[in-house]
């Protein structure tokens, strides 16, 4: 039992998916309770394989699909990385699991058994994803859950028809350009075993072989294009803002997470650090990248006035902290780009949270419905004010040990365009989320009926909650930073990440 | 200049096929055209692969004699067939037959993804009334 468990972790909201598209056509009512039991099924399997990569004497639990030894089969690693990865995702599927009850009969009404199937192909896809120690495999499974992210965005309001529209063909680009570096590597090796290709590449020496450089760059831009850096980013602000709630919940914190996850699972794993900082030229390209990503998307965020629009440019920044952090080329910086994965994920499922509420409660994508909210929900709005907190980066809260491992590598690599960026995105955030404290403390309630206006109006507990674990997560991985730090850190020195 | 390109012939046609589609999906204002040409450019992939599973004077890659005959030729050829599958199999005579294998996932996916990028278009076309994206933007600015 407990060494099949990788693949009951993917096997379980994969035939859930199937039950609940079947129970759908008799009794719709059903869908909800059972996507809950698929996901905390998942959920107890992730954290389980955490507890056996922990115990484990190398950190590493090896899985063959079917028997089949690799390189001919496909096998499924479990290091460290992907251990804190996995648990991530389904521990935020679950949450938006428990948070969609009230928001699918209203966003999507008489399409419950349809999202919910797709809500778990989502899940299926993205543990696969990080689970798979194969690069087919992973593309394969990149494929499964782009497709149910698209139907998921897609099902919303018309307007999300017309994003999803551009999502798809920028996706497809993407996983496109993977497909065929995927391609150009095993040309060269032969191979689609991550470890066996790590083998095999570093065979050719420190020079390298051009194909795999080719291929290398190709992985690159593609999945550059998923997790939407700058340049390639247009398609994410209105596909994310449009998306119905629950399944903005869902995509907005894991799909830019996960390539992101991927990406330093091609750098580190499957190519040579000492091969790819070689030349420092290369860093210095995708760090400005990173940088104007971080800028843009900062700056953007300021002059918006739809709620999840705004957060929909911040994840663009984050996304340019993590690469950054990746492609610094010191442990500190690679350590910083991971554990802001995580605490990452939990503050944009946060916040994405905190704006479904006022849209169910107030009807208004607005900020402006923040207004005089601390009086009318306490509680919301405390969840509300700690993930700013760490998205500005204050002590206990996760958010600040992230950006402080960020900012140290940067200083240590002497990447001071990074670090200045890094300040200047805290300082943005500090003025949005403190501008919308201000108004949601000081500012008169958004309804006009004033005579009852110390009445507490809170969100339904199946909305409050979720919300309130996920802030308690947010402060409890800032406080255990250490613990998680030193566990990542298993992986990284493993790489040699010099 | 000549003899590299012919040596390279598949090549070429997938980076001359990728590059239409690509051209097509950026440039073109029709949504069923952007279409096409997602589709050509996954094609052009398919290409890439097929051609690098290519050997010269290589056959298909199935084993003569291999197992599955003997049910239906009885005693005689089992004996035969232990032996071709003894026999050493030079990898050099049969072309190599994954990349074509990972091709049938490949065209799955295109096909599932063409099938939702065209429910998506209905939709839109169902609300806006047109497909032709400049006509949209303008309905979406009013």
């Amino acid at each position: 039992m407990a060494e099949q468990l990788p693949i009951l972790m993917l096997l379980s909201p994969f035939l859930f998916a199937f039950t609940v598209s079947l129970t759908g056509l008799v009794n719709s009512r059903w869908c909800y309770p059972l996507t809950l039991v698929a996901v905390t099924l998942s959920l107890f399997a992730s954290a389980g394989l955490l507890g056996q990569v922990l115990e484990h004497p190398d950190h590493r639990v090896h899985y063959h699909l079917g028997g089949w030894p690799p390189p001919f089969g496909i096998a499924y690693v479990i290091d460290p990385l992907n251990a804190v990865v996995l648990v991530l995702v389904a521990v935020v599927a679950l949450i938006t699991a428990v948070y969609s009850k009230d928001h699918v009969p209203r966003d999507t009404p008489g399409k419950e058994p349809q999202f919910y199937t797709l809500y778990l192909l989502l899940l299926t896809g993205l543990l696969g994803m990080t689970v798979t120690g194969d690069a087919f495999n992973l593309y394969v499974f990149l494929e499964i859950s782009s497709l149910t992210s698209y139907a998921l965005i897609a099902i919303g309001p018309p307007r999300a028809a017309l994003s999803t529209f551009n999502y798809i063909i920028m996706g497809t680009i993407g996983a496109s350009f993977i497909l065929l570096g995927i391609g150009y590597l095993y040309l060269k090796t032969g191979s689609l075993n991550m470890a066996d290709m790590h083998r095999i590449i570093g065979g050719f020496g420190p020079e390298g072989s051009k194909t795999i450089r080719i291929g290398f760059i190709l992985i690159m831009i593609g999945v550059w294009i998923k997790m939407a850096l700058f340049p390639l980013h247009r398609w994410l602000p209105n596909a994310y803002t449009f998306a119905p709630t629950s399944s903005g919940c869902l995509i907005a914190p894991l799909m830019t997470k996960v390539s992101v996850y991927v990406m330093i699972r091609f750098m580190f794993t499957v190519f040579y650090p000492e091969v790819i900082f070689a030349s420092p030229e290369n860093g210095d390209i995708v760090l400005w990248l990173a940088v104007i990503g971080i800028l843009v998307g900062s700056f953007y965020a300021l002059a918006k006035i739809k709620l999840k629009k705004m957060l929909a440019y911040l994840i663009l920044a984050e996304v340019g902290y993590m690469v950054g952090g990746a492609w610094q080329g010191n442990e500190t910086g690679l350590t910083g780009a991971v554990f802001h994965l995580l605490s990452d994920g939990l503050m944009t499922l946060c916040l994405f949270l905190v704006a479904g509420i006022f849209l169910h409660k107030r009807q208004s994508p607005n900020i402006s419905a923040m207004r005089g909210a601390f009086s009318r929900m306490p509680f919301t709005m405390a969840g509300f004010t700690v993930a700013a907190l760490s998205m500005i980066g204050v002590p206990p809260t996760c958010g600040f040990f992230s950006k402080w491992y960020l900012i140290s590598g940067g200083i240590e690599a002497g990447r001071w365009s990074f670090v200045v960026a890094l300040l200047i995105s805290s300082l943005v955030n500090a003025i949005l989320f403190f501008k919308i404290i201000e108004q949601a403390f000081f500012d008169r309630p958004f309804e006009t009926d004033n005579h009852r206006e110390t009445t507490i109006d809170e969100a339904p507990p199946s909305m409050l909650f979720p919300l309130l674990i996920t802030a308690a997560l947010i402060l409890l991985l800032g406080i255990f930073s250490s613990k998680v730090v030193a566990f990542i850190s298993i992986f990284i020195t493993s790489t040699g990440g010099s | 200049m000549l003899e590299f390109i012919i040596a390279y012939f598949n090549y070429w046609i997938y980076i001359v096929l990728m590059m239409i589609g690509l051209y097509a999906m950026i440039s073109k204002r029709n949504m069923i055209k952007k279409l096409i040409g997602m589709s050509i450019f996954q094609t052009a992939i398919m290409l890439f692969y097929v051609s690098i599973g290519v050997k010269k004077d290589a056959t298909i890659p199935i084993l003569e004699h291999g197992h599955g005959e003997a049910a239906s030729h009885g005693t005689e050829l089992a004996e035969q067939v232990t032996h071709a599958a003894t026999a050493t199999v030079n990898a050099a005579d049969y072309a190599n037959p994954l990349p074509h294998v990972l091709m049938l996932t490949a065209i799955v996916v295109g096909v599932a993804t063409l099938g939702v990028a065209l429910a998506v278009v209905q939709k839109v076309h169902g609300y806006y009334g047109t497909i032709e994206e400049n006509e949209i933007q303008e309905r979406v600015r009013l």
